[in-house]
């Protein structure tokens, strides 16, 4: 079994992170991003793995079972506010959350 | 003793008045008004009954404050200082009397700021640590921000951020001024000190002495007002009330010219030699220019307040002509302004509690209905063009007459004032009384009639015998 | 050597110019409270209290030894080691004035009394009245320049109040407040000139300036130069010359007692009397007093050719004024004090008489001012035409009047005056020719030929100019024999040393000089035959370009307000804000701008923050990658 090489894991995982991170900003819609969110957590979790392989040691996986558990937990609060947002504003459009501005 | 008792006297009553308000309705002016006649009557008794002589400063006070640093309270006065504080209390009375019925706000609080002020101003004539004297003149400028903020005109909140902003820049300047200070006389003797005769017995070298110098400069400049800080002014007295004008005028300027005399003039006297000719170029500059933007101007307190720009310009310009007789004309200035424009600044509450207007172009004419009014407003508008017979008059001219002696070019020019101040102070007059009758409106009241004629005495009185000013102050005149 | 005395010795000469303040005060106070008869025998007898107390002075100077009297009443304030006090100096020049302000003024204040009795402020008006007396005697009685600035000011003020007394007229007001600005100027000169004055001799005391002078500089000094061209600076402004006239023609505003009492016997002529109380300092600088003059001689011209196109009758007068203080001016700078100031008196003779015959005329015509709507009076008020007669007599120097001998004496003087000559005796005699052309164009005009407007018939007028004469006989009578009043003036101008060769003259000088009137007249005879002459053709002014140029006072008030007024008002209006202000106000809008920046960023929406952060971290990579290779 060839290995794949590092760079391209790396390669790999900062495109998904890119992708992920522009979905955050352009979406509008709130559960986009939380999906989007999910696509850079995953892509870190490439990252890790593939660190892990190429330094023979299993932290790398540890890592991405606690981004895992990480992700999930952030999907189960982000839906519940997800939930609530929908309910007091009828809307998932986050640009309506301006409340806070300057 | 008496400052002390005098201060805390009247921040006592300050604050009985504040609450009082609460119980009776107009309590608070009566106590106001009792408190400060009561210690004008107790400064002049005690002053005249004290064995002391007041002919150079005579320590009243000195006590420990904040040892580590040595920090002293130390209370002392001169004639200087005397003939101001009194100005003070005289026009304190004048104050609360103007605004007996044009307050009708929060009464109580507003009269605790105004005693608080006067206390401030008091101390700040006789406090002789610098690190007391930077406190009282702190104290006396928040509660007049507080005047101008709460109970001001239409732009209140503008003028008063203003005069704030513009007097803690320039106090800021102060501190690092006296904080050098005090650290040099640490790095000549070995010892921190604030006390002012410690400071006087220093020899600052010219090089150090030029930057503090210029720091206690630019505070007592802005103060006074001078020539390119002087745009506080217009805002903060056209936007104050009645009493805050007056108060500003009459006697918060006045710090300004005192801080200069004492802390610049007579700390560094070289340091204020050399920088003599461009301070009598900015006095100068402040006369005309004052002069000019006076003319301009459509609202009578504006008016008035560019005019005390051009007053204060004499009073720049004498001060730093070191000599005696430019320096008598200008503490006679000092006290003629203070009572010309303080008069002027009531003839305008007056007119606004009538007209509720300040604008020049609406009036006209009001002298038919209101004789007396602008018979006083002709005498006012007089004194501060430097009509003869009134005091503004032997103070311009014993300083003009002084500092011709010194900058003979400048005085030219400075005395081109007189055209300036003519031509506002006739527009200012003819605008409101003369022409059309514009309204009918009541003549003076008996209580304004009682601040219009007192004020002029005074004008009068030393118009024409200011030896009553000067036999008092010959001896602390420059070298 | 001068007799001085303390408050308690001389009563008489201390309490002078006070009765009429205290008239003054109560007048203010009272005012419309006061009945017509009370407020006149207040301020009637307040002056004639003052006249009574000048005619005893002057009757007690004559005891004196030096003819001198000084009385101090206080110490006013100390400038360096000078004392500058309240006190009153008498000699002989202030005696003449101080008589012809008391005197003339008694009489214009009776007239007054008469003349304003219907306005309903008639307690204001005699209250200002009586202040200006008090302001002019101290001028004229001051025993230093300051005290003497205080008269100088004080009547400034009065004038300023007179001129604009019914000041619910917008022109008043700003005739008012130009006589106020424009004088303004001339008082800030003489400040300067009093600056220089003290720093040059440390004295203000006029009697120790004009000694110190003397004693310490030399003929030419160039201090005394200055000085007194400062000095001059003041007087030009004060009584209406070149270059600071424009403000006398406007000042025709206020009520003619005004204009006799200030703008015509008493104040305009301070500028006069400074220059002779001076006089001791002026000879010194003998170029200035050819400036003097020559200044006198150009108005005097330029006065009678304004004075012939006139067509208001007190305009006419105020020009005549102008030229008349022209003459005074011309003889101060030749050095004939004691001609001009003898022309000062009896100018204040007929100039009061005519002024209040002009006065009475236009009362009784309801305030008709206008020469060209006159015409025909002689018939209606044949005494008025007699007393105004005999004041333009008085004004034209016909021979035997005062008019006569004060003119002539100042003529005389001037061809062999070392500061004055030939060139300026001719400018007097052309002078005296335009005096007698412009008196007859208005008499003509005005009392001749036909009546030009229809007149009501109002049978009140009579009892009210009979109520007017009673002055003005006096001051008629004054007009006439002024002339033989000796003023024997020899004791104050003692440095008067320049002794004139009146040999080298050519003998024609005097019968030109006193033939000059009368060619006037015979050419207005015969040039106004019209202006005369019950023709029935209607009479129209002249309307061309040159005639409307000169009736504006030659153009000097177009030129003033476009090179003057006009670039202060501009700057004003231009600046109104406050050019330094707005640059302070910069840093409040530097700081407000980013405080919007920064606050724009702050837009509460989730995704911005998340690409802020995003580009943060893609730019501190950079940094640090940048920073590691």
């Amino acid at each position: 079994m060839t290995a794949i090489p590092l760079e391209h894991v790396l390669i790999f995982a900062s495109i998904l992170f890119s992708i992920g991170f522009i979905g955050v900003i352009v979406r509008k819609n709130t559960l986009f991003m939380l999906m989007s969110l999910e696509v850079m957590l995953n892509s870190v979790g490439v990252a890790f793995i593939g660190a892990g392989s190429a330094w023979q040691q299993a932290d790398g996986q540890v890592m991405f079972i606690l981004i895992l558990t990480l992700a999930a937990a952030e999907v189960a609060v982000g839906l519940a506010l997800l939930i609530q947002m929908h309910q007091r504003f009828q809307s998932l459009n986050i640009d309506k959350l301006n409340k806070m501005r300057g | 003793m008496i400052i002390t008792i005098i201060m805390i006297g009247l921040l006592i009553s300050g604050t009985l008045a504040w609450f009082s308000e609460g119980i009776k309705v107009n309590s608070a002016r009566w106590i106001a008004i009792y408190t400060v006649f009561g210690f004008f009557v107790f400064f002049v008794t005690s002053i005249i009954l004290t064995p002391l002589s007041f002919n150079e400063l005579t320590l009243l006070t000195r006590l420990p404050w904040i040892d580590s640093l040595h920090i002293e309270y130390a209370i002392a006065l001169d004639y200087l200082s005397i003939i101001l504080i009194l100005l003070t209390f005289f026009l304190a009375i004048i104050c609360i009397l103007v605004s007996w019925q044009e307050i009708t706000d929060k009464k109580g609080f507003y009269y605790f700021n105004l005693l608080a002020t006067f206390a401030g101003i008091i101390g700040v004539f006789s406090a002789t640590d610098l690190f007391l004297f930077f406190f009282f003149w702190e104290v006396m400028l928040l509660p007049m921000t507080a005047l101008i903020a709460i109970w001001g005109h239409e732009n209140r909140y503008f003028a008063a951020i203003k005069f704030f902003i513009f007097t803690q820049i320039s106090s800021l300047l102060m501190l690092v001024a006296i904080i050098a200070m005090a650290y040099f006389h640490y790095s000549q003797t070995g010892r921190m000190s604030f006390f002012y005769p410690d400071w006087l017995s220093l020899n600052v070298p010219i090089e150090i002495s030029r930057y503090i110098m210029l720091g206690f400069f630019i505070a007592f400049a802005v103060k006074l007002p001078s020539f390119p800080v002087h745009s506080w002014l217009p805002d903060a007295h056209t936007q104050a009330p009645t009493a805050g004008s007056v108060l500003l005028a009459g006697v918060l300027l006045k710090t300004g010219a005192y801080g200069l005399i004492r802390f610049v003039i007579f700390l560094f006297p070289q340091a204020a030699t050399e920088f003599a000719p461009i301070a009598a170029l900015l006095g100068v500059i402040s006369i005309l220019y004052g002069a000019k933007m006076a003319f301009a101007q459509t609202d009578f307190k504006r008016l008035v307040a560019y005019s005390s720009i051009s007053h204060m310009g004499f009073v720049m310009l004498a001060l730093f002509s070191f000599n005696t007789i430019a320096y008598q004309g200008a503490i006679i200035t000092l006290v003629a302004h203070g009572l010309s424009s303080a008069a002027l600044f009531s003839m305008a509450g007056m007119i606004y509690s009538r007209l509720h207007t300040r604008d020049l172009n609406n009036m006209g004419g009001l002298w038919s209905s209101a004789p007396r009014m602008g018979g006083f407003a002709l005498a006012f508008a007089a004194a501060a063009f430097g009509l003869p017979g009134l005091a503004n008059f032997v103070g311009e001219f014993l300083s003009l007459v002084g500092a011709y002696q010194v900058f003979p070019v400048t005085v030219i020019f400075a005395t081109f004032g007189l055209v300036g101040s003519a031509i506002y102070g006739m527009v200012l007059f003819q605008r409101c009384f003369q022409g059309p009758a514009s309204e009918e409106i009541v003549d003076l009241s008996a209580r304004e009639l009682v601040i219009s004629g007192s004020l002029f005495i005074m004008l009068v009185i030393f118009g024409l015998y200011p030896n009553l000013l000067f036999s008092y102050f010959t001896q602390i005149g420059i070298n | 050597m001068i007799n001085s005395y303390s408050f308690f010795e001389s009563p008489i000469l201390a309490l002078l110019p006070f009765y009429p303040l205290l008239s003054f005060l109560l007048l203010i106070t009272f005012a419309k409270r006061l009945s017509w008869s009370q407020a006149s025998f207040l301020s009637i007898g307040a002056i004639g209290l003052s006249a009574l107390s000048s005619a005893v002075m002057v009757y007690q100077l004559q005891d004196q030894d030096f003819q001198i009297i000084t009385v101090t009443l206080w110490s006013w304030f100390s400038v360096g080691n000078a004392q500058v006090n309240v006190s009153f100096y008498l000699d002989a020049l202030s005696s003449v004035m101080m008589m012809v302000v008391s005197g003339v003024g008694l009489l214009i204040h009776i007239y007054a009394a008469a003349y304003m009795k219907t306005d309903e402020n008639f307690s204001r008006f005699m209250a200002y009245m009586n202040l200006f007396i008090v302001a002019m005697l101290i001028l004229v009685l001051a025993d230093n320049l300051v005290l003497l600035y205080l008269g100088w000011e004080g009547v400034g003020l009065c004038s300023f109040l007179l001129i604009g007394f019914w000041y619910q007229e917008k022109a008043n007001v700003l005739a008012a407040r130009k006589a106020f600005i424009v004088t303004r100027i001339g008082d800030t000169a003489m400040a300067i000139g009093l600056f220089m004055l003290f720093s040059a001799l440390g004295v203000l005391n006029i009697v120790d300036v004009n000694q110190m002078a003397q004693n310490s500089w030399q003929v030419g000094n160039e201090s005394a130069y200055w000085i007194a061209l400062l000095l001059l600076g003041g007087a030009v402004g004060k009584s209406a010359q070149l270059p600071l006239q424009t403000w006398l023609p406007d000042a025709m505003a206020g009520p003619t007692p005004v204009s006799a009492l200030i703008h015509a016997a008493t104040m305009v002529t301070a500028g006069v009397y400074l220059i002779a109380r001076m006089n001791g300092l002026f000879l010194l600088a003998p170029e200035v007093m050819q400036y003097v003059a020559w200044l006198g001689a150009f108005t005097l011209l330029l006065a009678g050719v304004a004075a012939l196109v006139q067509t208001d009758i007190k305009r006419v007068l105020a020009y005549s004024t102008m030229s008349q203080i022209g003459y005074m001016m011309l003889a101060l700078g030749a050095g004939a004090w004691s001609a001009g100031v003898f022309h000062l008196m009896t100018h204040a003779f007929f100039k009061a008489l005519l002024f209040l015959t002009a006065g009475s005329v236009i009362l009784a015509l309801h305030h008709q001012q206008n020469l060209f709507k006159m015409g025909g009076l002689s018939k209606r008020f044949p005494i008025e035409t007699g007393l105004f007669f005999i004041g333009l007599i008085c004004l034209v120097a016909l021979p035997g009047t005062s008019g006569f001998f004060s003119k002539e004496a100042i003529i005389a003087e001037l061809w062999s005056s070392p500061t004055a000559g030939a060139g300026l005796w001719w400018c007097a005699i052309i002078g005296a020719l335009l005096t007698s052309i412009y008196s007859c164009r208005l008499f003509f005009l005005a009392f001749l030929g036909q009546n030009r407007e229809e007149m009501h018939k109002n049978d009140s007028v009579g009892d009210e100019l009979s109520r007017l004469r009673l002055p003005l006989i006096f001051l008629a009578v004054l007009s006439l024999f002024g002339g033989l009043i000796s003023l024997d003036l020899s004791s104050v101008f003692i440095a008067n040393t320049s002794i004139i060769e009146h040999s080298k003259e050519p003998s024609w000088l005097h019968p030109v000089a006193i033939t000059t009137p009368f060619i006037g007249i015979v050419f207005s005879w015969f040039y106004f035959k019209q202006y005369r002459r019950n023709t029935g053709k209607p009479i129209v002014e002249s309307q061309t370009a040159f005639v409307k140029f000169c009736r504006n006072g030659l153009g000097f008030d177009t030129l003033y307000y476009s090179c003057l007024v006009r670039p202060y008002c501009w700057l004003a209006k231009v600046n109104r804000l406050d050019i330094i202000d707005q640059i302070i106000m910069l840093n409040a809008w530097y700081i407000t701008l980013w405080h919007d920046a920064l606050s724009a960023l702050q837009n509460g929406k989730l995704r911005w923050y998340a690409a802020a952060l995003g580009l943060g971290v893609v730019c501190l990579a950079g940094v640090l990658i940048g920073g590691n290779s």
